[in-house]
């Protein structure tokens, strides 16, 4: 059957494009003090923190670099840094 | 007990939300306590707007973009073609919408909705501002925020009137439950969204969600301001189930006004003009109406 005009068959197709060239720092899990509290995964707008027994990640394709997870990890384990590429 | 490990979410990434949206933030929020058996429409708006740009799509449930209008009667379509179909218990749908598209310029068909008694949850991202098109003023604007349409200036403090009671307006439709959340509480906004799919009938939440472009503070701080707005007693967080205020979130430490307004450059000039110390006043004054009329303390 043909598709009517304006239908997005694909479901997620937004990853096709990634937003991690938009960021120019990066948050850094330094994976030290962290105790699992999850936070991190939590707070992100896009949904891009994963992770778990106290080694999250961000994953930098999608990342846009806002800082949250920075701003509200409570055991001060993430650091934001500056990107050069 | 080890936690799981959390999968990718039903708003999947790639929107194009400005970094730190609050918006973006709430939807995803939302979609996982709601789904993954939801249908979900949506209003004209940054959500709408960021999550899918053709060809591409966010969304990894049914979901169809309305007017900007009509979120809510096109859910009710939805909802009344689930029963025709007999297949009202597959899936539970969700109408969704700004605070333009809510308070203004979808409210009829919103009261229709809620008149009429669909069993839809009615979600209004309210950002205080029409974002989309670049910050003009809405029914939900508080009071001397600046934005393009209510400019703060030589005369002018900025918008002149503060945020349209919605949450009573919705209750006041005899609907079994309206609740009010914020992107700062975030395990009370997934609770409330998993509530309100188990209450049958129509359903509000409004939930407060802060937009670094258009409140004009840095990225980082969505959640601080969030949190903020809400121990100020500017945004009172609360259920009202068949018009009777049934909860509400308690203020942990009472913050002065200020506290709020000076992370957002959309205050800033309360801070600069001469004058700027009475017009705080009155903001505080609507903090504490808040915080006595919901007993927030
Ligand atoms: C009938 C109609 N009028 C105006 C517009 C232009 N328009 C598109 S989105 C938008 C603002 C949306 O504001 P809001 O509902 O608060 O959502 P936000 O972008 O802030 O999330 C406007 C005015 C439109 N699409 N349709
Ligand atoms: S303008 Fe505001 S609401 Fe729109 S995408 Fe940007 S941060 Fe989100
Ligand atoms: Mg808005």
């Amino acid at each position: 059957m043909a598709k009517p005009e304006g239908v997005v068959a694909k479901p997620g197709s937004s990853k096709e494009y990634k937003t991690g060239s938009w960021r120019t720092e990066k948050p850094v899990f330094k994976q030290d003090k962290c105790t699992d509290c999850r936070i991190c995964v939590m707070v992100c707008p896009d949904g891009v923190i994963f992770g778990s027994d106290k080694k999250y990640y961000a994953d930098l394709d999608y990342c846009k670099g806002c800082g949250i997870c920075v701003e509200e990890c409570p055991v001060d384990d993430i650091e934001m840094v500056v990107e050069v590429r | 007990m080890k936690k799981p490990e959390i999968t990718e979410s039903l708003l999947a990434p790639g929107h194009k939300a400005c970094a730190g949206c609050g918006e973006a933030l709430a939807a995803r929020i939302i979609m996982d306590a709601a789904g993954p058996d939801i249908i979900v429409t949506a209003a004209t708006g940054c959500l709408e707007v960021f999550s899918t740009l053709y060809p591409q799509s966010a969304w990894k449930m049914p979901w169809i973009h309305s007017l900007f209008e009509n979120s809510s009667a096109v859910a009710a379509g939805i909802e009344v073609a689930l029963k025709a179909l007999g297949r009202e218990n597959e899936a539970k749908v969700i109408a969704q919408g700004g605070d333009g598209a809510t308070a203004d310029i979808g409210v009829g068909c919103l009261s229709g909705m809620f008149e009429r008694g669909h069993d839809v949850l009615y979600i209004c991202y309210d950002n205080e501002a029409y974002m989309n098109t670049g910050i003009q003023r809405s029914g939900l604007t508080p009071f001397e925020a600046s934005t393009t349409t209510s400019p703060s200036g030589e005369i002018s403090w900025g918008n002149k009137t503060d945020k349209k009671p919605m949450p009573e307006i919705a209750a006041a439709h005899k609907i079994p439950y309206v609740a009010t959340a914020t992107v700062g509480y975030i395990k009370d906004l997934e609770k409330k969204v998993k509530k309100a799919l188990s209450i049958k009938g129509p359903k509000y939440l409004q939930v407060h969600c802060p937009c670094p472009l258009g409140w004009a503070h840095d990225p980082s701080l969505t959640i601080k301001v969030a949190k903020m707005a809400v121990q100020t007693g500017l945004i009172p967080i609360f259920e009202m189930e068949n018009e009777k205020i049934t909860s509400v979130r308690k203020i942990a430490k009472k913050q002065p006004v200020e506290e709020y307004l000076k992370l957002q450059a959309r205050f800033r000039h309360l801070f600069k003009k001469i004058g700027g110390e009475e017009e705080i006043k009155r903001i505080q004054q609507i903090a504490d109406n808040n915080i006595k009329k919901y007993g927030l303390m």
